[in-house]
């Protein structure tokens, strides 16, 4: 890989280095040690940085966010601002009927969970580093990959748990 | 100028499938490109029209169209034309397989 | 199922791929390069010149190069020892679009559309072409870049879907076989013609990874793997996508 492949845009070599979750999962097949895994995920649990305070944000924003497919693309303008993909795995809003099935269904996610600070937390936490809570999960550390910012991250969390949003319709 | 138009004619059961390919780019005059589009199909069996159609800029870039005609029999010739929204035309004319 | 077995017969026969393969082989006898000579002598496998069949037995080792090649790696090939051209010049516009494909796209749907109806029987024997099915295996499986992805991460679990389109999982000959009986293709979207250098091109972009080399080991041996796994199927080729 570091021979056959060459920076293009923003997609910079220092890309192709693995790290360690990265080694595990792949040697692991995915299916890591339990013991190695709980360490592991307690690391990339360190990486979160939960702000402190309400971490509902704007859920009309975030359906935005979840709908954007862009962001650290070869063919994406560096430090634009790009989204988070989710309806490429994830079914969210009832409205959208093009949604992918990689993802568990996230429908009325809010109304079933509720929507204090725990759960805010726990929705937070997994968009920013989802490998804190499952190591080898196929989801993107959104947050700590630098795709998206904080405010997006908790205009995610609206979209998911405000009872408003058309997911907990 | 026109590009290259692709036909086969093949008669079966009674009737006579017809697989047209035409050459055009089909631009519905949005994002910035020009209105170009095939506006009428003709089709004709043995001299005598038997379909005339009038097609919209919803239809893709090379369309590729089929249909079957009752009866017909091998040998016999079958043209299909286009006219396009600006005045431009192409035929192709091929026998019943 | 009879219907749609039926639309994608229909689909196959006078399909706008044909403009391609016309456009293909134009190109396959056009003199060109500082050698001002055709493609014609291009030995793709099965000797100079002979295309029947061709498609299908790739990828393959080929000993005037040591290594294992596809379609469009050893199109590149003859294209620099044939008309003398250099990688440079030959690699500067390997994909196209619907406006103007590359040459790489019309010689290929010119030369995949005589290997229809036979089956597919990429190279097995030679000890390179047993690493480069190894060295694809394991880049299938390879998690890295931003976004943690490996091929695995869409490509690795049956029925699943990005957005609404259906994901084959690769590593099934049952779902590499349509696959590698399909492509290259024309996309409908689109407009354009696209191969399987472009499709491993556009993954990687699309998983956040820097770019590879065309016709590099890397996408040579997914290539490879992906047609390994999918031997056996009858090519039906230049197929439509989506």
């Amino acid at each position: 890989m570091q021979r056959d492949l060459h920076a293009r845009g923003q997609a910079t070599m220092d890309r192709v280095v693995q790290d360690g979750v990265q080694r595990v999962c792949t040697e692991s097949n995915d299916r890591p040690p339990a013991e190695l895994a709980k360490r592991l995920e307690a690391d990339q649990m360190k990486t979160i940085a939960f702000p402190q305070g309400n971490l509902i944000g704007d859920w009309k924003n975030g359906e935005r966010i979840a709908q954007d497919g862009r962001g650290l693309q070869w063919t994406d303008k560096p430090g634009a601002p790009g989204g988070g993909s989710c309806y490429n795995c994830h079914q969210l809003s009832p409205k959208e009927a093009s949604f992918g099935t990689i993802g568990p269904s996230l429908s009325r996610f809010g109304a079933i969970r509720g929507n204090g600070p725990e759960i805010q937390k726990y929705v937070y936490g997994k968009i920013f580093n989802a490998k804190a809570y499952n190591l080898c999960s196929q989801m993107p550390r959104l947050g700590y990959s630098g795709t998206l910012t904080e405010e997006q991250i908790k205009d995610l969390v609206g979209l998911l748990l405000d009872p408003a949003s058309p997911v907990n319709q | 100028m026109a590009g290259p138009m692709k036909m086969r004619a093949t008669v079966a059961g009674g009737n006579t499938d017809v697989r047209v390919l035409m050459t055009h780019p089909m631009t519905t005059g949005q994002g910035g490109q020009a209105l170009y589009f095939i506006q009428n199909v003709t089709v004709k069996h043995n001299g005598r029209t038997v379909i005339e159609s009038e097609i919209s800029q919803a239809v893709s870039r090379n369309p590729v169209f089929s249909f079957r005609l009752k009866g017909g029999a091998k040998g016999d010739t079958i043209e299909v034309s286009w006219l396009d929204n600006k005045g431009e035309t192409n035929k192709i004319e091929a026998a019943v397989a | 199922m009879r219907e749609i077995q039926r639309y994608r017969q229909m689909v196959s026969e006078d399909s706008p791929a044909e403009l391609f393969e016309v456009e293909g082989e134009a190109l396959w006898k056009k003199p060109q390069g500082p050698k001002q000579a055709s493609l014609e002598k291009c030995d793709l496998g099965l000797g100079p010149g002979v295309l029947k069949g061709a498609y299908a037995q790739l990828p393959r080792y080929f000993k005037d190069a040591d290594r294992v090649m596809d379609l469009e790696t050893r199109l590149l090939h003859c294209m620099m020892a044939l008309q003398g051209r250099s990688r440079e010049e030959a690699t500067q516009r390997v994909f196209g679009n619907a406006d103007r494909p590359s040459e790489m796209e019309s010689l290929s749907a010119y030369i995949a559309t005589q290997s229809r109806g036979m089956k597919m029987a990429p190279g097995l024997s030679h000890p390179k072409e047993k690493e480069a099915y190894e060295l694809g295996r394991a880049l299938y499986f390879q998690r890295t870049g931003p976004w943690d992805f490996a091929c695995t991460s869409c490509h690795g679990e049956e029925s699943k879907r990005i957005r609404m389109q259906a994901l084959p999982v690769l590593l099934k000959p049952e779902q590499a076989r349509p696959v590698v009986a399909s492509w290259p293709a024309y996309r409908i979207s689109t407009s354009a013609f696209i191969t399987l250098q472009w499709r491993m091109n556009d993954c990687y972009r699309q998983m956040r990874l820097p770019e590879p080399a065309f016709g590099s080991d890397t996408t040579v041996a997914l290539i490879h793997f992906i047609t390994v796994t999918g031997k056996g199927e009858p090519y039906r080729g230049p197929g439509n996508k989506r």
